[in-house]
């Protein structure tokens, strides 16, 4: 008889534990929900208010006072060359810093200083940036409040993300690629420009979409540098009738980037400027998440189909 | 540049250099590794940039104010006639609106680690952190706006006095901006408890919950504080959404349903004014900033060293 009892008892404390289990459970997808359903009601907000003013018109015409004709040609223009001057910056500086600390880099105290600084600068908030930025290429340097300078203040902000990207592609490649191309007679150079960069490529590419798409949406540093929030015209274009067809007087031109002319409608009092936040945020959110999720989708296929 | 392999290569056991070795090679090669040295130096110079730059423009700063005013003083008003240059009101502005976004993201963050790591099945993992990915990514700005006009007057109709900047909503859009961060920093650190912990709490017959709170969380203690002070971190430093959405008036406060600026918000609001190279009013801005890098630096510093320890003991 007490075994009966005993037993019973045992079956309703693990009764009582599986409840417990399933409770959790519940909570833990409601949890996630939270934070997916906020993301639904951003995007579905955004996208009521602000769809009826995506027109060909509000990606052709400069700001404006009336916010019925403003557009944001001169935003996404500027975010555009911005974004070159980024990439021209952070990519070929943050594959050689990846490349040195993977591959070549002694184990010694200075190698060790450098990789705690590249996870250390990760944490750095991006205002800071804006700072240092202002402070070194608008004033020391004299870039102005140019495109020049928000380029290479965003390409420091993302340099930590094109480093850690880089490393992460080059360790995933197995020691025998290497040694192969060394037993060969390969110099350390040749191993990395014809195997380890090669191969590493869709990584590095997926960090470098990861960083651009961080930097396309970036606000403070960019304002802390001084951009304009009301532009209407476009910086001179690169591109020349005569020789040498390139121009880079545009390097030094004021500018507005789209974050910032969103930020500036979003701060107005009028319903009317704050549709064309919505509008501009719905095409920022489309950007950056297209890049993140193309970003994604490289990583995905490449774990999928790489096998060594 | 491949060289071909020679009867010169014979002694090649002894001398492996002597294969294809040639001055001009090594030249070019010593070339290419100083070059690659120098990108992963830029690291380094821009952190000594940033420090330089910063004390050196606070330097100037607080030979004009005393530090002792600046740290006691509970006014901030550099840019009106009678000047008071006390940071508490931005401090407490910004310990008030992460404390609302670290009360959302810190249990939203953990339980969405634990359900992910111990719970979850496959198929919802796979689709899960992808998304929680993707809105990391989602800009501030955007987020701000958000606040601003979705989640203000959404409160608006619970607390009817809320003004319309608030740092409560700006705390809580915060608070989930930042919990992809803290839950996938969490979870890395929870699936980095060997299974056998988890076997062995399954064999003595705990269930998935209790295996989660008594073995796994201590398990991976250090990595997740970790997470949860670079969630600190991140929303101390956040700038766009209290700007947007908080206000900007400095306000020495730790009421969240009144406006108050951050540091960061400070920063911005000079920025977007026309304050003259050189002025003390231009010279604030640093001096918030240092104060800024010196709160995040903290943060960081404590939360590496916690994720440097559970990754050492397994």
């Amino acid at each position: 008889m007490r075994d009966d009892k005993d037993l019973s008892e045992i079956r309703s404390i693990i009764a009582r534990h599986k409840l417990w289990d399933l409770i959790f459970m519940i909570i833990g997808v409601f949890a996630l929900m939270i934070a997916v359903l906020t993301f639904m009601a951003l995007f579905a907000h955004m996208l009521i208010e602000g769809m009826p003013r995506l027109s060909w018109d509000f990606f052709t015409s400069f700001p404006s006072r009336r916010p019925g004709s403003a557009g944001i040609l001169s935003a996404w223009v500027g975010t555009t060359l911005v974004m070159l001057v980024t990439a021209a910056a952070a990519v070929p500086m943050g594959i050689g810093a990846g490349i040195y600390l993977e591959e070549y880099a002694a184990k010694n105290i200075i190698t060790e200083i450098i990789e705690i600084n590249v996870t250390n600068l990760a944490g750095v908030p991006s205002i800071i940036y804006g700072l240092l930025a202002l402070s070194l290429f608008v004033h020391q340097f004299g870039f102005g409040q140019s495109i020049l300078s928000a380029g290479l203040a965003l390409a420091l902000l993302i340099l930590p993300i094109v480093i850690v990207a880089t490393r992460e592609a080059i360790r995933a490649i197995p020691v025998v690629i290497r040694e192969g191309a060394y037993a060969l007679g390969a110099t350390r150079w040749q191993t990395v420009s014809d195997h380890i960069l090669p191969y590493s490529a869709a990584g590095i590419l997926t960090g470098v979409i990861i960083g651009l798409a961080r930097a396309i949406g970036e606000t403070a540093p960019v304002i802390t540098i001084g951009a304009l929030t009301f532009i209407a015209f476009l910086p001179p274009s690169p591109f020349q009738d005569e020789f040498p067809f390139l121009s880079f007087e545009w390097l030094m031109a004021p500018f507005t980037v789209m974050p910032i002319q969103m930020f500036n409608w979003v701060s107005r009092p009028e319903a009317e400027f704050q549709i064309n936040a919505a509008a501009a945020g719905l095409v920022l959110v489309v950007m950056t998440l297209t890049m993140n999720g193309l970003a994604i989708y490289l990583r995905y296929r490449m774990r999928k189909n790489l096998k060594w | 540049m491949h060289p071909p392999v020679t009867a010169q290569s014979a002694d090649a056991h002894s001398r492996p250099r002597s294969l294809g070795y040639s001055y001009r090679r090594h030249l070019g090669e010593r070339f290419i590794e100083g070059l690659l040295f120098l990108m992963a130096f830029i690291s380094v110079a821009i952190t000594l940039a940033i420090v330089a730059m910063l004390v050196k423009e606070s330097v100037v700063f607080f030979e004009q104010v005393p530090l002792w005013d600046f740290l006691t003083d509970t006014q901030w008003t550099p840019l009106f006639d009678d000047a008071h240059y006390g940071i508490l009101p931005l401090i407490s502005g910004t310990v008030v609106s992460s404390a609302v976004a670290l009360l959302v993201a810190i249990p939203l963050g953990t339980i969405t680690a634990i359900y992910l790591s111990e719970f979850a099945p496959f198929a919802v993992r796979e689709v899960a952190k992808p998304f929680l990915e993707l809105l990391g990514g989602v800009p501030t700005v955007v987020y701000g706006y958000f606040a601003l006009l979705f989640v203000t007057p959404l409160l608006q109709k619970i607390f009817p006095e809320l003004p319309g900047f608030s740092l409560l909503s700006a705390g809580l859009v915060m608070g989930i901006m930042i919990i992809p961060y803290v839950s996938s920093m969490a979870e890395d650190a929870m699936r980095a408890v060997p299974m056998h912990l988890r076997e062995g709490s399954y064999a003595m017959g705990a269930t998935r919950f209790q295996t989660a709170i008594r073995v796994i969380m201590p398990a991976a203690f250090s990595g997740i504080a970790a997470a949860y002070i670079l969630g600190i971190s991140r929303a101390v430093g956040e700038t766009m959404v209290v700007a947007i959405a908080a206000g900007m008036q400095p306000n020495l406060t730790w009421n969240p349903m009144e406006p108050a600026a951050t540091i960061t918000a400070y920063i911005v609001q000079v920025s977007l004014g026309d304050l003259p190279h050189g002025s003390i009013g231009y010279q604030t801005i640093f001096a918030a900033g240092l104060t800024l890098l010196l709160l995040t630096l903290t943060f960081n510093i404590i939360g590496h060293l916690l994720r440097k320890r559970y990754r050492e003991v397994y």
